[in-house]
């Protein structure tokens, strides 16, 4: 195991979630997950982040944000979507200002499923995100070339 | 043995190669203990080196290609001024040297666009308006009672300097508590997680850089204790000692107080530098000059 599966700090972004996935995302932090046991910090900023949290999903407004963020991570990086909101828009899906899930704007790695998503299965789904973040981190030393190219847009 | 004319070498380079490693486990303890104070297990003891093995995986993402440069710089003079007071040198160098890694810093974070970053600047350098009054303070008050600048002959001095510098040394552990980036003062950045202004001086750095940001932290945490070791250096068990019992201050404030205005922090690190130091320092002067001619 390299440094980087013991050491993943996260930044997490609120699309337009309920809030209840976002509760369950700090409850995480709480004496009780305590999720600095495995060294994840949350970090606040995505220059710092090596994992993408992200709940609710894409609209109009926040898909530039979202977008954004992603792209100042450094690589390598992994996206993980928190609730149903994130992976295909939820009970969301149907508002004229919505456009679906996080996959829509960026390459989702992890999807967590939930309504909301419990706590237990975040962090779940982020130690299934280090098994690719170290996927990724081999790739990016065979091919150093990756990791300049901008990431696509995944439509 | 090591001849004497190399001892100062001989003990640099011990600095230069040990004390990341014993900043880094500082580092660790730090967590470990603030984790517990906050009914938490808290990371492992060598999670400090983890993070920076980690961020020198990653891909160095520059804004401008001179953040580089400031960074290194940061790191280089943040082991010079270290070395230079291991190695027994003067004192006054020491700090100028300190001084200026923190002023290669604050380029650092003004030299990238984010306005995060320029904020963090500049409460960066209203920290540094803030401790040096003090940090000169400190220098004087031990030139005054060992007659020397030099850290070498201060360290030798059978004199208990803590006993003429209370004063001074109450003011130092306040402004440790600046420079260790702790609550109430962690205004530029802090090592918690979440803080309403980003990451502070350090948004812009990532990667690698921030790594070495992180390294420079633990020369400076071995430097910091070290000057807390020559209040106490006639007897270096309680200097030990002291050290230990400061650190542990300083995380139980961390943990007890909230962060305060940068009006505040000036005012109450120059009110501390202006009283406890300055009024110590007359005393002293006095005694020296006119009780004990
Ligand atoms: S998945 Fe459910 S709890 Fe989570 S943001 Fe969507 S509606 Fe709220």
């Amino acid at each position: 195991m390299t440094y980087l599966a013991k050491s993943p700090w996260i930044v997490h972004y609120d699309g337009s979630s309920c809030n209840g996935c976002d509760i369950e995302v700090l409850a995480a932090l709480t004496p009780i997950y305590d999720v600095e046991r495995f060294g994840i910090v949350n970090t606040g900023n995505p220059k710092h982040a090596d994992i993408f949290l992200v709940t609710g999903s894409v609209n109009e407004k926040n898909r530039e944000i979202v977008k954004n963020t992603y792209d100042q991570m450094p690589e390598p990086k992994v996206v993980v979507a928190i609730g149903i909101c994130a992976a295909t828009g939820g009970i969301f899906r149907e508002c004229y200002n919505v456009m679906g899930g996080i996959d829509k704007v960026i390459p989702v790695d992890v999807y967590v499923p939930g309504c909301a998503a419990r706590p237990e299965s975040i962090i779940d789904g982020v130690v299934q995100a280090l098994g690719i973040l170290e996927a990724k981190r081999k790739a990016m030393n065979e091919n150093p070339g990756a990791a300049k190219k901008p990431a696509g847009d995944a439509r | 043995m090591i001849p004497e004319p190399w001892t100062p070498f001989v003990n640099a380079i011990i600095y230069l190669l040990l004390a990341p490693v014993v900043g880094g486990l500082v580092a660790g303890i730090d967590r470990k203990v603030t984790a517990r104070m906050q009914g938490r297990v808290g990371p492992p003891l060598l999670q400090p080196f983890y993070d920076v093995g980690k961020l020198f995986e990653k891909e160095n993402l520059v804004v401008t290609t001179t953040q580089n440069f400031y960074v290194l710089s940061y790191l280089v003079f943040m082991a010079v001024s270290g070395a230079l007071f291991f190695s027994g040198g003067d004192m006054l160098l020491v700090i100028f040297a300190f001084t200026l890694s923190h002023i290669f810093l604050v380029l650092g974070a003004y030299a990238s666009y984010s306005p995060y970053s320029h904020v963090g600047a500049e409460r960066e350098l209203i920290q540094i308006i803030a401790y040096e009054p003090m940090i000169i303070i400190t220098a004087v008050g031990m030139y005054m009672v060992t007659k020397s600048f030099y850290v070498g002959t201060i360290v030798q001095s059978p004199i208990p300097i803590v006993l003429y510098l209370p004063g001074v040394f109450i003011g130092y552990l306040i402004v440790l508590t600046i420079k260790l980036r702790k609550s109430p003062f962690d205004l530029s950045t802090s090592h918690h997680a979440h803080q309403e202004l980003v990451k502070g001086v350090t948004t812009d750095f990532a990667g690698p850089n921030l790594g070495k940001l992180e390294i420079a932290h633990w020369y400076e945490y071995v430097f910091l204790l070290g000057v807390v070791y020559l209040f106490f250096a006639w007897n270096p068990i309680l200097a030990i000692a002291a050290i230990i019992i400061a650190y542990f201050l300083e995380i139980l404030i961390d943990n007890t107080t909230s962060r305060v205005k940068w009006q505040m922090t000036l005012r109450s690190a120059w009110l501390v530098a202006g009283t406890l130091g300055i009024i110590n320092l007359g005393v002293l002067y006095y005694l020296r000059m006119v009780v004990v001619p």
